[in-house]
């Protein structure tokens, strides 16, 4: 599964990370984006889940790879 | 010279770089052919040269496409091979669109190819989507004159009876810099705000009418149309093996005659004003490379790169759309590149959080930096962002300042705060 921030959408809400700091990190400035390339380990699925849910924007993707 | 007039670039008022164009020495022209330097070539005129005459059609002109090792010339050098089979993968209906809009400030070649020699970009065009078998060709444009001399040549031939005239739409958008993106294209295309989306999707999987899109750059497409004709192994037979064929370049600021040029691929830097571009003013200390996308290089370090692809991505920046600045001795590093900053800044279409900050803090550090205030950590900072930046919005403009950022520290270590 590969993860993916709509940098358009996403408005440093930040809560991503929270959830899921193996996939999501927070910049400078808040904004989210997806670490390394945005592969998400088999263990991590469901915290990966819950950040794309959770996301107030609806700015996270998840395609299954 | 002052910064803003190596920086207002041939589409500055009053700029006349797009109006005509000349041919290196050592090459027999296939753009810039006799004739069109100063003139627009019309319909009688392209027909005896063989434009809108017939040459490898389909599948084989695909293979004559992967053999020439034609790239795309708007910006991104993409093997154009690759893209058309890309949107010939997905599923009909098509569309395809070629893209005129040259946003970049210190461009002007597609001004001059679509306003000298419409016919042959529509010919590659209408190759274009009868290759690909789109039910759709747009040409999408932002400059008046551009507007005009494609009318024109639509007019010339619906008044020749030829039909092809009405499968054509002329697309005509505000310019902005991320107006030809290729994304904010297909937006805008689509009826609204020409500002990018998201990736994925990519045209070639969804853009206008949600269709597989060829978004094409107008010089690619020329080139496609000459191709169709004389084949791979004349292609190739000017540039390098891995830059193959020739290039419209638009030479720009202490030079001796700033303007538009063919130019076989793979003269070096120094050459290419040498030999066309009037000689550089021996002032000059650098270049802008690929418009203003492809950062700054210090003249020592550049002048002898080849003007080819891979070479100048090698150095850490990109032909681009083939545009190249010379810088004069008044456009200190720092300064251009505060200059520049400020431009990024203002020209961000404000969509991507991280774009409208990055693009900020770049613009403040530079212009700190530039008023004898900046510090080793600011200098540290347009480090990190020149590497953590780009990928991160929803188009490249951001990778833009990223580079610029990086390129500036890089290139010119001395004229930056040092650490304590
Ligand atoms: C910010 C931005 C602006 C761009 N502006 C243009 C442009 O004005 N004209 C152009 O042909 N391509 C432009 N491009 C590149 C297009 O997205 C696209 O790659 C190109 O039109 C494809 O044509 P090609 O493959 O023939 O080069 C721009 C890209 C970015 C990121
Ligand atoms: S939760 Fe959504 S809006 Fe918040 S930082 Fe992450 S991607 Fe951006
Ligand atoms: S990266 Fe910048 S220019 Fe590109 S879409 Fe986002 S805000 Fe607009």
């Amino acid at each position: 599964m590969k993860a993916a921030v709509d940098a358009t959408k996403c408005n440093a809400y930040g809560t991503c990370a929270d959830h899921c700091p193996s996939v999501f990190q927070l910049d400078e400035w808040g904004y989210g984006s997806v670490v390394g390339d945005g592969t998400v380990a088999e263990a991590e699925i469901g915290a990966a889940k819950v950040a794309a849910a959770d996301c107030p924007e609806k700015a996270i993707t998840l395609i299954d790879a | 010279m002052t910064p803003a007039s190596v920086l207002a670039g041939p589409h500055a008022e009053g700029a006349d770089s797009a109006r005509r164009a000349a041919v290196h020495p050592a090459i027999a022209p296939r753009l810039v052919v006799a004739g069109s330097e100063e003139a627009r070539l019309h319909l009688a005129a392209e027909r005896a040269l063989g434009t809108y005459e017939p040459g490898t059609e389909g599948g084989e002109f695909l293979d004559e496409l992967e053999r020439s090792g034609l790239t795309g010339r708007g910006g991104a050098a993409f093997p154009a091979h690759i893209k058309w089979r890309g949107v010939v993968a997905g599923e009909g209906p098509r569309v395809v669109v070629a893209n005129g809009e040259e946003g970049e400030p210190a461009s002007g070649k597609d001004r001059w190819l679509l306003t000298h020699r419409p016919h042959l970009v529509l010919d590659g065009l209408l190759l274009a989507a009868r290759t690909v078998r789109a039910g759709r060709a747009v040409v999408y444009l932002s400059h008046p004159e551009t507007v005009a001399a494609v009318r024109g040549a639509l007019d010339e031939l619906a008044a020749a009876g030829d039909d092809r005239a009405r499968e054509v739409e002329i697309h005509v958008v505000d310019p902005t810099y991320v107006a030809g993106e290729e994304s904010a294209l297909c937006r805008s295309v689509n009826g609204g705000p020409a500002l990018p989306t998201a990736k994925p999707p990519r045209p070639h999987e969804s853009g206008v009418d949600g269709r597989p899109t060829l978004v094409s750059n107008v010089e690619t497409l020329a080139h496609a149309a000459w191709l169709a004709r004389n084949g791979a192994d004349a292609f190739r037979a000017q540039g390098t093996a891995a830059s193959p064929g020739t290039a419209l370049v638009t030479l720009s600021g202490a030079c001796g005659a700033p303007g538009v040029y063919e130019v076989p691929l793979g003269r070096t830097i120094r050459q290419l004003f040498d030999e066309v571009g009037g000689g550089l003013a021996e002032e000059s200390h650098g270049f802008l490379v690929g418009g203003w996308f492809g950062g700054v290089l210090r003249r020592e370090r550049a002048q002898d790169t080849p003007c080819c692809y891979d070479a100048l991505r090698t150095l850490g920046s990109g032909l681009g759309c083939g545009a190249i600045t010379a810088l004069g001795a008044d456009d200190t590093p720092v300064r251009v590149a505060a200059d520049l900053a400020a431009w990024y800044a203002r020209e961000s279409a404000g969509q991507c959080g991280v774009c409208v900050n990055g693009t900020k803090a770049i613009r403040d550090t530079f212009a700190r930096i530039a008023d004898g205030a900046g510090s080793a950590d600011d200098r540290d900072k347009l480090v990190r962002w020149g590497d953590t930046l780009p990928g991160r919005g929803a188009c490249a403009f951001l990778n833009g300042a990223a580079t610029l950022a990086r390129s500036a520290v890089a290139q010119y270590p001395e004229a930056f705060p040092a650490g304590a």
